[in-house]
């Protein structure tokens, strides 16, 4: 983990790990947030992507599903899979501290 | 969990009961969502109903290709689910002449739109309804018909100067048929998940429940639907706004 990353007691989250307070959210987070899930190594690739879920989130009230990602974040589905493994909209979104992408019924 | 998704499955399960060789046949859902539903807890009611028919789920399982000579789903992040016969739901989308709009519709081609007052974010004098709207709601038949109501009054408001009527809720409900004459309820708003309980009220047809009389109540909505609703009646006791009472607020956890 990196030196600068911020610590992440006293948040508070969703039973599922998802801010209830998106502007709690700080970058220096980051690290330790993408360490929680298994994510050790931060690219620019893994910056782009969280900082348009963050974009896509104050802009329309909701993150992007992972097809919207693929089509609009400039990273495809299969590097999105590479690099937030799982889901990729969910674990990005934990990550970028945002509430959890509403998915369609 | 799609209405249509679940309705196959389960059919399939009675049709294979019926031919005596379910037991040879594996069915699977296979969904790209983190459970059966997205709302906990129907969720859970559904998943039980699944795992008691024995059709097994596979979750986060968003599909990149469908392998047809091998036979085989595989998802983008490499996982395979096998198969005899497939039914696959393709991505959903808005029509095709939003995106020859510039700016009138999202990356899929729904329209963005006011949750409440159905009038498009785009501009003042669209109004939206049914599969073109960019809303977290199902694109289902009675969404579009709960949503006539607020957006009929809000068209002729526009028209007329006066201020919007903000009050459509998502109200969404559905008939799953589950075989063997049963079928499930499911009735939700935007802000109230599937709950247990009964509908319209206390007295009604039971919800997130298996029963005959949700079945029967199926084959009556048939006959309401042609003469009723299509002429522009409507059906007595059925609301665009959700109706509350005969919910009973189980959670996912208790209930």
């Amino acid at each position: 983990m990196s030196v600068a990353a911020l610590p992440l007691t006293d948040l508070a989250l969703n039973e599922e790990g998802f801010f209830l307070h998106p502007e709690d959210w700080k970058e220096e987070m980051v690290p330790a947030l993408a360490a929680r899930e298994g994510i050790t190594q931060l690219t620019d690739r893994h910056w782009q992507v969280i900082r348009f879920m963050r974009s896509e989130y104050f802009a329309k009230g909701t993150g992007p599903t992972v097809r919207v990602l693929g089509k609009t974040s400039g990273v495809s589905i299969k590097e999105l899979y590479q690099l937030f493994p799982k889901g990729p909209a969910k674990v990005a979104a934990r990550v970028a501290g945002i509430p959890k992408p509403r998915g369609c019924i | 969990m799609s209405g249509g998704a679940a309705r196959i499955l389960f059919l399939a399960d009675w049709f294979f009961r019926e031919r005596g060789i379910r037991q040879d046949v594996d069915l699977t859902y296979v969904t790209p969502l983190d459970g059966v539903f997205t709302k906990p807890v129907a969720s859970k009611r559904l998943g039980e109903l699944l795992a008691a028919k024995g059709i097994s789920v596979v979750t986060e399982f968003n599909t990149g290709k469908v392998d047809g000579d091998a036979g085989k789903l595989v998802s983008f992040d490499d996982r395979e689910v096998p198969f005899d016969l497939a039914v696959v739901v393709p991505l959903h989308g808005g029509a095709a002449y939003v995106s020859h709009s510039d700016g009138l519709g999202d990356e899929l081609n729904f329209i963005p739109t006011d949750p409440q007052t159905l009038q498009s974010r785009v501009a003042a004098n669209i109004f939206v309804i049914g599969d073109a709207a960019g809303l977290p709601v199902s694109k289902a038949g009675s969404v579009t018909h709960f949503e006539g109501e607020v957006l009929t009054e809000n068209i002729r408001r526009f028209l007329a100067g006066e201020e919007l009527d903000a009050t459509y809720d998502g109200h969404a409900n559905c008939f799953i048929e589950t075989g063997f004459g049963k079928a499930v309820l499911i009735d939700f708003n935007y802000d109230t998940e599937p709950l247990p309980g009964h509908y319209p009220g206390p007295v009604g047809l039971p919800l997130l429940k298996e029963s005959h009389l949700n079945h029967l109540g199926k084959l009556m909505f048939e006959w309401f639907y042609w003469h009723a609703l299509l002429p522009g009646h409507s059906i007595p006791g059925i609301s665009s706004e959700m109706p509350a009472a005969g919910k009973h607020h189980a959670t996912a956890v208790h209930g």
